[in-house]
């Protein structure tokens, strides 16, 4: 699956797309092909404050858990629980799939991430 | 790919799709495992009888030849070196299929404890590749691969016959899964087994078979509640802790471990195996705690995952015996969630009996 160029990648798997003040966050499409079937998230309640790096919350797949870190700092705005719903919208698409919305503290913050280029890099070292 | 007993053993086949698909292929169509890790010891002689009652807890008296029954070998305190599949291959003459992690410890156990009796045990783990073909389509996978009327074996029976051209193979309706399905014994050498496991993929086209890991041998398990060496058994756990009473019999003569149990039995138990539901959002996994309204811990978690047939919450866990009532509620902490479960009866998943008797 392509990684789109818009968005932003840590080395913890996450993805951020940046549109203004507003960060939509989520798991990248290795992430999900490395956890497998994911069949619960377990996400912060509106309101929380995070700062970039801090865990957010949780991704159970069958075969293990994994934690998830925010790339960015700032206040959940919302977080995307229709996914309790249907957890496997992560393995089918996980760069639409988004977790949490947060209002940025410092927009800038995310240029300082992976592009696309160098995270398909980073996996294709990690392997 | 993990190590498992020093074995290199997949998670998950990717080609299959993944965990969840090769644990739905197994209840619906059909599976395969390579499960060569699985040792075997061979127990010989004219008291091999003896020696077999002496060692493991079943009555292996009451086997006829070609059966095989669930059993397991204990320490002098009625806990388990391991549980194992005994198949009484003659008169004078039984194969004990064991665990991979526990092998070496096994053998040597075995052949200390069989020293007294006129018999030899020896490890034949490395002739054989073991496959097991699994699920409501097994039967009809490896009947295009044999000469032997699979129909004609019963549950826990066993017949040689020739399988892939192979003669005198071992066919067990056997298995680790809790679905229907048989487990073949092969020559270890590379290009035999490779051309059985091509064969039996080949056979299990038409079927949807599909190679099936570690993993969903692990799931397949657990939502039969099968015990597993270091989670539900294990040499801290005894017998009627794990509820596995009904494979130890008492009266069959003296064993190793039967005092022990004696003793158990009339002191009564701290803790017992339970099967649990989750109620809220969560999954328990092999470890977590279980704690009381206080937090304080009174058991824990053996094995835990989300069930894929059942699409539920499902775990294992030993809790004191008055927490384990059917529908009592216990508190599973879940990396500091408190997730509720239920107690549930088990084995959390049982196949529909075939109408024809067998």
């Amino acid at each position: 699956m392509a990684y789109p160029k818009d968005y932003r990648y840590t080395k913890e798997h996450e993805w951020i797309q940046v549109n203004g003040k507003t960060g939509l966050v989520g798991i990248t499409d290795h992430a999900q092909d490395q956890l497998g079937d994911i069949v619960h998230l377990t996400l912060p309640e509106a309101g929380a404050e995070l700062k970039a790096g801090e865990k957010f919350g949780e991704v159970d797949a069958v075969k293990t858990v994994s934690d998830l870190f925010s790339p960015a700092s700032g206040k959940v705005v919302e977080a995307n629980q229709s996914l309790n719903e249907t957890p496997e919208a992560v393995n089918k698409d996980a760069h639409r799939a988004w977790m949490i919305k947060l209002e940025l503290s410092n927009p800038k913050e995310a240029d300082a991430l992976l592009s696309a280029d160098d995270y398909e890099k980073y996996i294709a070292e990690e392997k | 790919m993990v190590d498992f007993g020093g074995w290199d053993m997949p998670v998950e086949y990717p080609s299959s799709g993944g965990l969840v698909k090769e644990h739905l292929a197994v209840r619906t169509g059909a599976g395969m495992f390579d499960v060569s890790h699985m040792g075997d010891i061979l127990i010989r002689g004219p008291q091999a009888l003896d020696a077999v009652q002496w060692v493991s807890m079943n009555d292996a008296s009451k086997l006829q030849e070609g059966q095989a029954h669930y059993s397991a070998l204990l320490y002098p305190e009625g806990t388990f070196v391991d549980d194992v599949i005994v198949h009484k291959m003659g008169p004078n003459d039984y194969l004990l299929v064991i665990n991979a992690g526990t092998r070496e410890k096994d053998h040597s156990w075995v052949r200390k404890n069989v020293s007294r009796f006129r018999c030899h045990a020896d490890d034949v783990g490395d002739y054989y590749t073991q496959i097991a073909i699994q699920g409501p389509k097994g039967e009809a996978t490896l009947q295009k691969l044999t000469n032997v009327d699979l129909s004609q074996i019963k549950n826990y029976w066993f017949k040689h016959g020739t399988v892939c051209g192979l003669a005198n193979t071992l066919i067990a309706r056997t298995g680790y899964t809790a679905e229907d399905g048989f487990e073949i014994y092969v020559p270890s050498d590379v290009p035999t087994s490779e051309r059985v496991w091509k064969e039996v993929t080949e056979a299990g086209k038409e079927f949807g078979i599909v190679p099936c890991g570690l993993g969903a041998r692990n799931t397949l398990r657990l939502e039969g509640k099968m015990a597993l060496y270091g989670h539900e058994i294990s040499d801290t756990i005894n017998v009627c802790e794990a509820v596995l009473d009904r494979y130890c019999k008492m009266d069959k003569g003296d064993f190793v471990g039967r005092a022990a149990l004696e003793k158990v039995k009339a002191e009564g138990l701290k803790r017992i195996l339970v099967g649990l539901e989750a109620v809220d959002r969560g999954i328990p996994r092999d470890g977590y705690k279980i704690v009381d309204a206080a937090g304080g811990e009174i058991g824990y978690v053996t094995s835990g995952s989300y069930a894929p047939f059942l699409k539920k919450s499902i775990s294992l866990a030993y809790v004191p015996p008055a927490h384990s009532e059917i529908g009592q509620e216990v508190i599973v902490d879940v990396r500091g969630q408190k997730v509720k479960c239920r107690v549930v009866p088990t084995p959390f998943y049982k196949r529909a009996k075939k109408s024809t008797a067998l």
